[in-house]
């Protein structure tokens, strides 16, 4: 055997390996009575390092089911899971990715500290490092001055920044966001896109980010993933060029090559190839 | 806090007003109720109003100030009834803790292993239905044949084990409920933490089972002190509230007031317990943040 070799013995194949990649993954849920529901079929993704990835798509689509798949919550039933060129399962224990559901999941009877140290403290970080990293994303997500309140002290964006900066504790190579807005005001759900990009412009991760919102999903990404129902497949990848995260403000909301993204993934989204047409097809929904 | 403030006086307020209350209807039905009681058919419902049946409240209490054999130069009634409250709660603490320790532990299997859960509480509920006075004489039969070097089982150690028999009930039932009280998504965070069940018991599922865990460590002290006082009977334990109660029962004839002092014994005995559990509620309070308050 070589020393050139991974811990599952595959022969590694680059330096940089992608950040996710997915390949000819499905997941079947055994219901009673023998109707399975096929949750995703042959799906095929790859996410490079620092990408920020959007999955979009109806309800029953998959899109969750794909993020929980990355995050090893659940095992696909054919195909296979990389993460960082290891198994989804040895990188959840390597701890390569930071995760925030669309409930921000804060234990109430900890700090807004306590709560964003918990990963180091299950991972016996010290004392003092705990602090100083702490201290470090408090500031990140604009919360020092609550360092001390408890979860229930604080508004529901709050909250969500709170489990951002959670999530982000081990400074993950990868994050993983399911609907982490989704119960937010539009106010505070625009506030916070713009945090976001500033965040991962600051953190370099990459980002899988399951949404029900094509204009947060256009205004975050870097590529839209558009999923189609039943069973859950990928219907169309498009890519969004919105520039420099520096570069996107409020004023990008308004802007052309905006709207013209939001047009394309709203087409694809309705069952058009992405740019195949100029005039929409009948509306069956 | 501000609130601790004005409403503790005002919830001490009240509940001296409950007690005052309380003593009010006793002589109001006293002094207005027929002599022979209200009596519906041949049910008596209510008490007959003689000094005999319902001595006045104020001779109740004066009688706790006199020496425990009216003639003797004994030590005064309320210090024999503090004693055995005293006793009485000593050992109803130890069944208590007991009660609670092996219901914890309980509630950990059962959360651990499903299996261990549908095999074992059908068991615990049904352990509820055993009259106390039926397990009483086995206990003490059984602990008087163990015997280990210089240890020898007493008579108290049985009142403890009755007591911590009805006490663990309400415990394994309140923490397998809290055990399991965890959302979902905090049980999904602990696995995405790669933490192991042990780690996932310690910081999530314990914290999240103390508003659960504590009104059932409240009826565990209310069950252990009932426990105690009708185990120490049914064993025939001397120098605690239970067996004063009896003794002094076979006195009424005579000193109608008397057998009222160890009831008031047990009275604070049971104030002392919830007290206690209200105090460890307190240092607590951390974790019953999603609580609304009472």
């Amino acid at each position: 055997m070589s020393t050139e070799t991974s811990a599952q013995g595959q022969p590694i194949a680059s330096t940089h390996p992608a950040a996710v990649s997915v390949a000819g993954v499905s997941k079947v849920f055994a219901a009673r009575k023998g109707a399975d529901v096929t949750a995703l079929e042959a799906v095929d993704l790859t996410i490079a390092p620092g990408e920020f990835v959007s999955l979009i798509g109806p309800s029953g689509c998959g899109k969750s089911t794909l993020l929980r798949l990355i995050a090893d919550l659940d095992s696909p039933t054919s195909g296979s899971i990389e993460v960082f060129g290891k198994t989804a399962r040895q990188a959840r224990i390597d701890q390569a990715y930071g995760i925030a559901f669309q409930q921000a999941g804060l234990l109430p009877w900890r700090t807004v500290r306590a709560n964003i140290e918990l990963p180091l403290e299950l991972h016996k970080v010290g004392k003092a490092d705990r602090a100083a990293r702490s201290s470090e994303l408090l500031a990140l997500v604009g919360l020092l001055d609550f360092a001390d309140k408890y979860p229930d002290q604080l508004s529901g964006g709050m909250q969500q920044r709170v489990a951002i900066a959670r999530s982000l504790a081990e400074s993950p190579g990868l994050l993983l966001m399911d609907e982490p807005f989704g119960a937010l005001d539009e106010m505070t759900r625009e506030r916070m896109q713009t945090e976001l990009v500033r965040i991962c412009a600051e953190t370099g991760a990459a980002v899988v980010f399951v949404t029900h919102s094509i204009p947060e999903a256009v205004f975050l990404s870097n590529r839209v993933v558009v999923m189609s129902p039943r069973p859950g497949r990928i219907r169309d990848v498009i890519a969004v060029d919105l520039g420099r995260a520096e570069g996107r403000d409020e004023g990008l909301r308004e802007a052309d090559s905006f709207f013209e993204a939001v047009v394309a993934v709203r087409e694809s989204l309705h069952g058009e190839p992405a740019g195949a047409s100029a005039v929409r097809g009948v509306d069956q929904r | 806090m501000t609130r601790t403030g004005s409403p503790l006086v005002r919830r001490v307020l009240l509940g001296v007003l409950g007690v005052v209350v309380l003593a009010a209807v006793w002589e109001l039905y006293k002094a207005l109720g027929p002599a022979t009681g209200v009596v519906l058919g041949d049910l008596t419902v209510l008490p007959r109003t003689s000094d005999l049946a319902m001595p006045h409240v104020w001779d109740m209490v004066a009688r706790l100030f006199r020496p425990v054999r009216s003639a003797g130069d004994d030590e005064m009634m309320w210090q024999a009834v503090l004693q055995a409250s005293f006793f009485s709660l000593g050992v109803a603490a130890v069944g208590w803790l007991v009660g609670v320790v092996v219901g914890m532990l309980l509630a950990v299997v059962m959360q651990r292993f499903r299996t261990a859960e549908s095999a074992l509480l059908p068991w615990i509920v049904l352990s509820q239905t055993v009259p106390l006075i039926a397990i009483a004489p086995l206990v003490k039969r059984w602990g008087s044949q163990i015997e280990i070097g210089s240890f020898s089982w007493e008579n108290w150690m049985s009142v403890a084990l009755i007591a911590s028999y009805l006490a663990f009930f309400p415990v394994s039932i309140g923490a397998l409920r809290g055990l399991e009280s965890p959302d979902v998504n905090h049980v999904e965070l602990m696995r995405t933490y790669s933490v192991g069940w042990w780690a996932t018991l310690i910081r999530l599922r314990l914290p999240a089972s103390v508003p659960y865990l504590l009104p059932a460590l409240r009826l565990a002290a209310a069950n252990a002190v009932i426990g105690t006082v009708v185990a120490e009977v049914s064993i025939g334990l001397r120098g605690g509230i239970g067996r004063m109660i009896v003794e002094y029962a076979a006195a009424a004839g005579g000193d109608p007031a008397k057998p009222w002092a160890p009831i008031f014994g047990a009275v604070v005995v049971g104030l002392l317990a919830a007290g206690v559990v209200a105090l460890i509620g307190l240092a607590l309070t951390r974790y019953r943040r999603g609580e609304t308050p009472a």
